[in-house]
Formats: structure tokens, sequence, C-alpha cells
């Protein structure tokens, strides 16, 4: 057996902490690409003009067709949904048979009720990749945030990362429950270069598609265009480092279910930080202490092989 | 008397190019025979021609002034739309522009194309699907619109949203049909993209599960 003396432990040390020293330096790297990424360049997105919704549940029924969901409970044409709210009042959300909902805000001094669509925003940076420990989400060039069924193993992590809480679940599956969620039609049309299904539906023309960065130019047009028309917030364009999917209002965000305190910054950033520790943790811990341990008993050792030498 | 005067605004001249003597003179023989005058020389270029050619008559709705037609081009969930032309023209009290914008030579309204348009002249089509599109999104069309330097144009509503937006928005002041069904009849295809009518869930016990 080697014996373990001061030269040995130093050396040990020294490699343990070159390859320390290395994984840091590593994820430095990683964590300044994270930051600087702000989305694919020509990703694509959907600007929505929630002045112009007048809530007749298209999108929602053509979701359910594109997607072959499952039969709604009501009919599409039935607008009785507008007054069902889960506990505590809430809104109805995103379920595994509806990847969009419409819903109804009564706003104050506003002539007519204001309907919100709701589905997945699509963000530059999502909480929901970055929290899924299987990888089983992508964030496509075209902008669409996907995710691989097969590989799901169903443990809602992304549930609770999602600040916009869109990710549903199976609950109605015994065997294998997974998540389930809008992909912005990625399969059956934005990877051809076309538009959701829902934009596409629409009566109204409450959705623009395009690239991104042109919808971002177009709604500052249009906020500074129609004076007054709009509040001056382009919903999406900066939240939680940026969404696919944006919004143009006539009332304050916070009054339609927008959550207005998510911050600039993408999710990942509040813990990119402490994750970077966790190799050098890893790393340095186990020499460290394994160190202190030989160290501490080195006497000891010593005495006991001493006699048999 | 109100007619009269509209029609002294909106009517289309009667021999001016989409007039009766041009669905007439529609015909393959007349593209052929003017394919040399035209400087037209590849075939690819009259069948082009002749694509056009035949299009033009489905678009048709301003030479059928004066009548009811269909605005039938998008029907799909729901059956086109019978349109009574003149009555509108009586409704909106002969502003042609409060429809047609710059493109029926009535001064505009719209405080966005005045810039351009003040005094610009009958459009030679002022059919909304000349410049209202069909599929606004197409990658085809995004790629057209993305080179379009004049943002004005480049976020007009595609066919369906104009007809939606235009019709609704005075038809909520005037007290006209807003329902969706009031205008069109849903078709059978419709009935089952919404799961109703035939196709409607059937009702189940409510087991108080939100």
């Amino acid at each position: 057996m080697k014996k373990m003396n001061r030269r040995n432990f130093i050396k040990g040390s020294l490699a343990g902490g070159i390859a320390t020293a290395a994984a840091a330096g590593k994820a430095k790297k990683a964590s300044a690409a994270g930051g600087d990424f702000g989305g694919y360049p020509d990703s694509m997105g959907v600007l929505v003009d929630l002045t112009k919704c007048v809530g007749c549940r298209t999108c929602e029924a053509a979701c359910n067709k594109e997607q072959g969901l499952p039969e709604p409970d009501k009919p599409f044409d039935d607008l009785s949904v507008f007054d069902e709210h889960r506990h505590g009042g809430l809104p109805r959300r995103t379920t595994e048979k509806a990847y969009t909902v419409v819903n109804r805000y009564n706003v104050e001094g506003r002539e007519h009720p204001l309907f919100r669509k709701f589905q997945c925003n699509h963000c530059n940076e999502p909480a929901c990749l970055t929290s899924c420990f299987v990888n089983a989400y992508t964030k496509t060039p075209e902008g669409a945030v996907i995710y691989n069924p097969k590989v799901c193993v169903g443990c809602r992590t992304c549930m609770i990362a999602c600040p916009f809480y869109v990710p549903a679940y199976s609950y109605s599956s015994a065997i294998n429950p997974v998540v389930k969620k809008c992909i912005m039609c990625y399969d059956t049309r934005l990877k051809f270069g076309r538009p959701p299904a829902c934009v596409e539906s629409c009566p109204q023309g409450v959705m623009t598609f395009g690239k991104r960065k042109d919808l971002i130019a177009l709604a500052h047009e249009k906020i500074g265009g129609n004076p007054g028309k709009y509040v001056e917030h382009l919903y999406g364009e900066r939240e939680v480092g940026g969404t696919s999917w944006m919004y143009l209002s006539d009332v304050p965000f916070d009054k339609i279910g927008f959550d207005m305190h998510l911050g600039k910054e993408p999710i990942i950033s509040y813990v990119k930080d402490f994750l970077a520790i966790v190799p050098m943790v890893l790393c340095i811990w186990p020499a460290l202490f394994t160190g202190f341990h030989l160290l501490s008993t080195r006497k000891q050792a010593n005495k006991e092989e001493s006699p048999k030498a | 008397m109100l007619k009269g005067y509209s029609k002294q605004y909106c009517r289309r001249k009667p021999h001016s190019k989409f007039g009766g003597d041009f669905f007439k003179s529609l015909t393959f023989s007349f593209i052929l025979k003017r394919r040399k005058e035209m400087g037209l020389k590849t075939g690819k270029q009259v069948g082009l021609a002749a694509l056009i050619a035949m299009a033009v008559p489905l678009g048709l709705p301003f030479s059928a002034n004066g009548e009811v037609f269909e605005l039938s081009s998008l029907a799909n969930l729901y059956e086109g739309v019978s349109f009574d032309h003149d009555m509108h023209i009586e409704a909106v009290a002969n502003d042609c522009s409060l429809c047609h914008h710059h493109t029926a030579g009535t001064p505009p309204k719209d405080p966005t194309c005045i810039p351009c348009h003040k005094n610009s002249p009958e459009a030679d089509s002022p059919a909304c699907s000349s410049c209202h599109l069909m599929e606004p999104f197409s990658s085809a069309n995004l790629a057209i619109s993305e080179k379009n330097p004049l943002l004005h144009h480049k976020v007009k509503p595609g066919l369906k949203a104009a007809f939606h937006q235009n019709c609704m928005g005075c038809h909520q002041e005037s007290g006209g049909p807003v329902g969706c069904q009031d205008c069109h009849a849903m078709t059978e295809k419709g009935e089952k993209f919404y799961n109703t009518g035939q196709y409607a869930p059937k009702p189940r016990k409510d087991t108080g599960h939100h």
C-alpha cells in the first residue's frame, strides 16, 4: 500500500485544486453565455392585440383540432365557460385537454369586457426547460418551447418553475402521466413556416404572426401611432428575459391577470450562480475532507504500520 | 335620391377595364393574340397571365355593384355572407372610404392613409381581397411584407380579419347584426370544429371536480 505522506497529500490537493479551478472557469463561461443569450435572432413570435378579441373561442376550437385533443366538456361556441371559475375565484387555466383558454375580465371603466387568450408564452429562456432534470424541453430556433413526452418522467418541476403557470398535467393517466402544454403547433405548422392554428383561425385578427424582432417594432409603432389607445407597455418584450408571445392592452396589465412583478431577468438567472458552485463543491469537498481525515489519522496509521515494517 | 347620389360616386364606369367588355375578352386565344403585344415570350408567363385572368372574375364583387353578392371566398366553417352592397352604401351615407379606405376614389377617412393617399384616384380593383390577403402569415407573404418599407401596409389585417374588424365595428355602433350566425350560418364542418349542434359533447354528470 502506498504510504500517505505530506508530499503525496500536497500533490493530491494541487491536482484537485487545478481540476476545480477548471470546472469553475467552465461554469463561469456557461453562466456568462446564458446571460447574453436573449433568444434566437430569427425566432418567430405572436403579437396579441387584446383590444381586438371578442371572446368567440374559435382559437380554442382550432387548438383542440390541430393538437388532436379530447372532446371538450362544453361546445366551443358555448360562452357560459366565461362564468366558470376555479377555487379562489381564479379564471380558467390550461389543462391537459385545452392548451389555450380565453378568459373574460370585466374591467371598471371599460365599455366592454376584455377577453384574454392564455397559452404558453414560449420564453426566450424558459424556466421549464432549465428546471427539467431529464432535459425533456427544447427551445427551437423558430421560437417554440417543445417537449419530448417520451422522456418526461412526470415530476412536475416545470409546472412549479413556470412563472405563468402554463404546463398542465395529465392527471387522468394512471400509468404514464406527463406534462402537457402548447408547443406553438411546432410539429404540424411552425416547423414548415406556417402560423399556429389559433392565429390562423382568429376571425378578428387579434394575433399577428412574424419574426419576434419585427413584432416588437410593430408593437411600438402601434403604441406610438395610436396615442391613448394602448397602455405604454409591451408585455413579454422583457418579462423573464423576453417571450415569443407578446401582448398589447388598453387597460393596465395587472387588472387582467398579468403578473407585473416577474422582473426582466430570466428565471434561470436567479439560480445559475448557485448552480455554478455545485460542481466545485462536488470536486473540492471529497478531496479536502479525505485529506483532513488522512492527516488526522496519519500518526495512528504510522504507529500501526511501523512494527510490521 | 340617396341611391342616385351614391352611384355617382361608387358605380364603376361602364367601360372601365373591369367592365363587361373586359370579361367577354377573357379567353385564352385573346391572351395568345396579345402575347406579342405584351412582350410575353415564355410559356410560363402566358400561363401566369391565364391564371391571373381566370382568377379575376372570381374576385369580381365590385363589378357586381348594385347587386347582392356572396362573400364566400373564405367560406369553410361558416357559409358565405350575402352582402347587399347598395344597402351598405346607403348605410354609410355614400362614404365609400369607410370600407374602401383610399381605393374608391373618395377621400380617405383613416388618418394613417391620408399622408400618402389624400388625392389617390380609384384603384384598378377596389375589392377587399386585392389588398387584404387570404393567408397573411404564410411564409411567402411574410417575406414580401418584410421587404415592404411602408409600415402601414405591413400591418394591414388579412381578409378574414379585415371583414370582421370593419363590419363588426360598424355593426356594434349602428345596431347591425353582431352574432356569428346572424351573418353566416354554420356549416356541418363548422359544427364538427366547434363541437356543437349534432357534434355537441354529451352532457355528463357533474362530478364536483374543479
